[in-house]
């Protein structure tokens, strides 16, 4: 009998997604992209807009930049630079887990 | 349909400027948004201004709000005839409708979204993705799990009204995601529009605490607790792994703190092979001692050598 549940899937870490598709995928439009990307908060392969392309770790980092513009109103350069911090605050989480779970500093 | 100010609820006037609207909903954004917020109703307010402001902020949006004319918050009303024409038959239509879908549906109609093909009237646009938190065991991380989830989305039909459609999905989560990751459930998101694509759901996986083990990337922390002269003298003990329990020799003089590596016995990897478990030595008393062991912690006091305060000098 077939089951009907549907299979989650893991991120497609070797595919590689043009401009156009990063837009609809995120639901930015590509003027915002491109904003992005002139802020440093998204790094594509290529010289132009036309020939670049995005690694799939690049889609949440769209799709958070599209909520944090959306729900706090931001401009794509704010959103740029807080994408930045939260990218710091990530790491220093995920440092202070692995600190934590080796029981120097119990949570 | 009960009637919402959202004039009111963004604190504005009615002629307020698109700008004085726009800083007054990043006001209420910064103090009600979820993820900044230490208001105890943060979610439902943010909900309320996030509404308001996802109309007013749009010109056509806000023009067709306006045209409703000002009402008392929570007054029954009915659209306007002609709009019934916009979003399908009749004014069975609005029925079905709450109030924000009323201008949620001017989007989708006037091609505005996300695009998959050509723009204009009828031009196909890609389902809405959503994401969903999904807490789950690291037993569940260690073996694979199956979840449902339960979604509420906007749906237009053919002439573009939009509808609420409660979905259930059933999704097969694999073993090996570490906290955070996210996993897509493809076309299971909202349905695309006018041929377009179905959108996705994006799984975030959280790994919730577990009583036994601490967790670090795939790598599991576990703390193994040791009698004294199980450290002193070497023991072999059965450890609990997620795969059920195996044995550990412990080598004689252990210390408190060290780290005795089960290879493997983490979660696993997606590609193959796993993490790693780590049994963090803990040396423990008994809370009471017996007479006799009293006795025999004293024959060793006088026994032993030792000085564990030899580097104070």
């Amino acid at each position: 009998m077939a089951s009907d549940f549907c299979d989650a899937l893991w991120p497609e870490e070797h595919r590689r997604i043009p401009l156009r598709e990063l837009a609809d995928l995120s639901g930015l439009s590509e003027a915002e992209v491109v904003a992005l990307v002139e802020y440093g908060a998204l790094a594509p392969a290529g010289t132009t807009a036309e020939q670049w392309v995005f690694s799939v770790s690049s889609i949440s980092v769209a799709r958070a930049a599209r909520r944090l513009g959306e729900e706090f109103a931001l401009e794509p350069h704010a959103v740029a630079l807080l994408l930045a911090y939260l990218d710091r605050i990530r790491e220093l989480e995920a440092q202070l887990r692995a600190v934590q779970a080796r029981g120097v500093f119990p949570p | 349909m009960k009637f919402k100010d959202y004039y009111a609820i963004l604190g504005v006037y009615r002629n307020a400027s698109a700008d004085d609207i726009k800083k007054r909903y990043r006001i209420l954004a910064r103090k009600y948004h979820p993820d900044v917020s230490k208001e105890p109703d943060a979610e439902k307010r943010f909900k309320e201004v996030a509404e308001a402001y996802a109309t007013l902020k749009d010109a056509e949006k806000r023009a067709a709000y306006d045209q409703l004319g000002a009402r008392r918050p929570g007054e029954d009303f009915r659209p306007p005839p002609e709009w019934s024409t916009q979003f399908g038959d009749g004014h069975a239509a609005f029925d079905e409708m709450d109030f924000a879908d009323l201008f949620a549906g001017l989007a989708g109609r006037a091609g505005h979204g996300r695009r998959s093909g050509q723009r204009g009237p009828a031009a196909a646009m890609r389902g809405q993705d959503y994401e969903v938190t999904v807490p789950i065991t690291l037993e569940d991380a260690h073996h694979g799990t199956e979840v449902s989830l339960d979604l509420s989305t906007t749906e237009f039909d053919g002439r573009g009204a939009p509808r609420r459609v409660g979905k259930r999905i059933k999704a097969r989560i694999p073993k090996g995601p570490t906290d955070g990751q996210v996993l897509r459930l493809p076309g299971q998101g909202g349905k695309g529009i006018n041929g377009g694509p179905d959108g996705d759901v994006y799984l975030n996986i959280v790994l919730r605490p577990h009583r036994l083990y601490r967790v670090s990337g795939r790598d599991l922390f576990l703390d193994l607790p040791l009698a004294p002269w199980e450290a002193a003298l070497g023991a072999a003990v059965e450890v609990p792994t997620l795969a059920g329990p195996v044995n550990l020799k412990v080598p004689p003089g252990t210390r408190a703190g060290r780290q005795l590596r089960l290879a493997g016995r983490g979660l696993p990897k997606p590609e193959g092979g796993a993490g790693d478990l780590h049994a963090v030595v803990q040396i423990v008393l008994p809370s009471t001692l017996t007479e006799r062991e009293k006795a025999l912690y004293g024959e060793l006091a006088a026994a032993s050598t030792f000085d564990p305060r030899q580097h104070f000098g």
